[in-house]
């Protein structure tokens, strides 16, 4: 770390930029991927759509998903807990006369926990898709109806510096409407 | 030339590509608010009935079980039927939306919406029959199987108990597989509404912004509970299954039943997908989403799931019929000639001979036709039902116990009345929430468009050796 201190600007403005199509948004952000505005980079580009591109994986890079993570641990939990609640309700059955077959049943039990591995993994997914995609939080005021419609938004964080070259860099691509608003 | 028309035809037709998303939202928040006629007519009739069915529950909770005609050996009649019926009708959901999404068959996505909720209020339908049917409703917690602090034992080894697990987890997996997929939805209405429906889709919608990191989460999580989905909704009907499985009475204890109780659910559920279909298309205006390709696709596997009923219970007359079990044999041949031969053979012309009417391009092709067909091999699933219970009840292995059975109009009513319930609830839920999916018809309108152009390209090259246009890809419906 001997070089010499690079000055890291803090972001004080939000930016939203609507576009008419995803060939409009889907260029600003190879705009933004070749570094046409200096110091903003893919990683801070929000895309906003009424449907999921096919191609967007493409366009914005990889980004982690942990949703089957939630799920495996969720079914996980369920087979467990399905089990060990039905052996616990058996092991209460001691005084009931079994007629010679085991107390703990395991092959119906199985049938059972495996009901209590689908329900547990499907609400151990939703949980997980709550809280990776941020639901259920205060939102940020930048928003607007249209891209639930038929437009396209592209929201970035930048500092007073940018803020002008990015709104430049979406007036090139033809943006619709630019909404901001202030971060302080 | 002709063959890249064909193709043309081919992809195009399931809606129209040329549809704006703008107006996808329009048409689809205008039915909320303003539908035909008919669906107020619909809504009354359902709600009549339904004020039957509690007209009968509380004659029958009143007066006891003695005037649903229950008796000793047929403890099981109408209710039970009525049960396996709407656990029956309750596949639709999970094949259109669960088995189609994975097989990413498009043209499921202006249907799968209602077919979901078709699914939830099946199930709420369907329970109520166990309850009932166990005459001292107040009682009906003690089928659950929670720890035994006063001294109720549940019998886990019991298919009944395996029911109430199965059908609880199956009720709250597609109540959240149908939430989540109408999160995006939500967040539209919510946008685009005042008043209550503004605070109840404000609260419903979760705070849905669109975001790519949203709607990322959104595909892998409705892809996981489709994949949970699928095993869970033929385990809950081999389950119900069992309940008649593994009881060892003649024309029940056979192996083939778990197969044939998914495929039969299948079956109903496609047939009530037809049915609403035409009404909501009328209802609701929704003539350019709910297309006649789509119902073509629909009849086509309605009828491909019809034949494998048809082997499938051939196969289990078969089984009895060369397996020499004489008792089983015997309520065969009283299925077929007693006195309910005549529902017997009413379940084999609805259920496997109606549905050749669906090879008749005309027929497909005719909304009507369709409609009365389609209510047709719904009374041949539900003669199926009957004609598995009532007829092993009436002839048992214990000859004092042979009686002829016939349902009283305590039973008739509750059957009826439960088509109110589920009428009443599925039409007040297209009127609260959106029925066909917005975001998915803009997804189909938009890939449509990409692969129709792509493949005729690819088309002509091939058959004229001359390339096609330049490929007019990525227009958005925004146009």
């Amino acid at each position: 770390m001997s070089g010499p201190a690079k000055k890291i600007e803090r972001k004080t403005k939000r930016v939203l930029g609507l576009f008419g199509d995803f060939d409009q948004a889907f260029e600003v952000i190879a705009d933004i991927r070749h570094y046409k505005v200096p110091g903003v980079t893919v990683d801070d580009v929000t895309l906003k759509s009424p449907i999921e591109h096919p191609e967007i994986e493409d366009v914005l890079g990889e980004r982690p998903c942990h949703i089957p993570k939630y799920s495996f641990v969720g079914a996980a939990i369920g087979f467990c807990f399905g089990f060990i609640f039905l052996a616990s309700a058996q092991a209460n059955f001691l005084a009931q006369p079994q007629g010679g077959k085991p107390v703990i049943t395991i092959p119906s039990n199985i049938v059972l926990a495996y009901e209590m591995l689908i329900l547990f993994g499907v609400i151990a997914t939703l949980a997980g898709f709550i809280w990776s995609a941020k639901l259920m939080r205060k939102r940020e005021g930048l928003y607007d109806a249209a891209v639930t419609v038929d437009q396209i938004g592209i929201v970035i964080e930048v500092t007073d510096d940018t803020f002008q070259p990015m709104k430049d860099l979406f007036k090139k691509h033809k943006v619709l409407e630019v909404h901001e608003e202030s971060l302080t | 030339m002709s063959n890249t028309k064909h193709l043309t035809d081919e992809q195009a037709k399931d809606i129209d590509e040329n549809i704006a998303w703008a107006k996808i939202n329009k048409d689809v928040l205008r039915s909320m608010e303003n539908p035909r006629m008919g669906y107020w007519v619909a809504l009354a009739f359902s709600v009549c009935l339904f004020g039957l069915f509690i007209y009968a529950e509380i004659y029958q909770y009143i007066y006891g079980m003695g005037p649903a005609l229950l008796n000793t050996s047929h403890m099981w009649d109408l209710y039970i039927s009525t049960f396996v019926f709407w656990i029956g009708m309750s596949h639709s959901g999970t094949l259109l939306s669960a088995i189609l999404h994975l097989c990413h068959a498009d043209w499921r996505k202006p249907i799968y919406r209602f077919a979901e909720a078709m699914t939830t209020f099946s199930l709420m339908t369907a329970g109520l029959f166990p309850v009932i049917h166990l005459g001292r409703v107040w009682n009906f917690y003690w089928v659950m199987p929670y720890m035994s602090d006063r001294g109720i034992w549940p019998n886990f080894r019991s298919p009944l108990i395996w029911d109430a697990f199965a059908i609880t987890s199956y009720l709250t997996s597609s109540v959240l597989f149908l939430y989540i997929g109408m999160i995006p939805d939500l967040a539209i209405c919510r946008d685009n509404t005042t008043g209550w429906r503004k605070t109840l889709y404000t609260f419903l919608s979760l705070g849905w912004r669109g975001d790519d990191a949203q709607w990322r989460n959104f595909r892998f999580t409705y892809l996981m509970i489709a994949c949970f989905l699928i095993p869970l909704a033929v385990s809950v009907h081999s389950i119900v299954a069992m309940d008649f499985a593994m009881a060892i009475m003649p024309g029940w204890h056979v192996t083939t039943f778990p197969p044939y109780f998914v495929a039969g659910a299948l079956y109903s559920g496609c047939a009530a997908i037809m049915t609403l279909f035409v009404l909501l298309r009328y209802f609701l205006k929704f003539e350019e989403y709910m297309t006649m390709p789509i119902m073509d696709k629909v009849c086509k596997l309605t009828f491909v799931i019809a034949m494998v009923w048809t082997y499938l219970n051939l196969i289990e007359f078969a089984s009895v019929w060369y397996g020499h079990d004489i008792p089983s044999k015997e309520v065969l041949m009283a299925k077929a000639t007693g006195p309910y031969s005549i529902f017997f053979w009413g379940m084999m012309v609805f259920g496997s001979v109606l549905p050749f009417s669906l090879l008749s391009q005309t027929v497909r092709h005719n909304m009507f036709a369709i409609f009365f067909v389609s209510i047709f091999l719904n009374v041949g699933m539900f003669l199926e039902r009957w004609m598995i219970v009532t007829p092993t009840l009436s002839l048992g292995y214990h000859p004092q116990a042979f009686n002829v059975m016939w349902p009283g109009w305590v039973e008739w009513a509750m059957v009826g009345g439960s088509f109110g319930w589920f009428g009443m609830l599925f039409l007040i839920f297209v009127k609260v929430f959106p029925c066909v999916s917005m975001y998915e018809v803009k997804e189909m309108v938009y890939h449509r468009k990409r692969t129709t152009f792509a493949d005729v390209d690819e088309m002509m090259e091939l058959h004229t050796g001359v390339p096609g246009p330049a490929p007019k890809t990525q227009e958005t419906g925004g146009s």
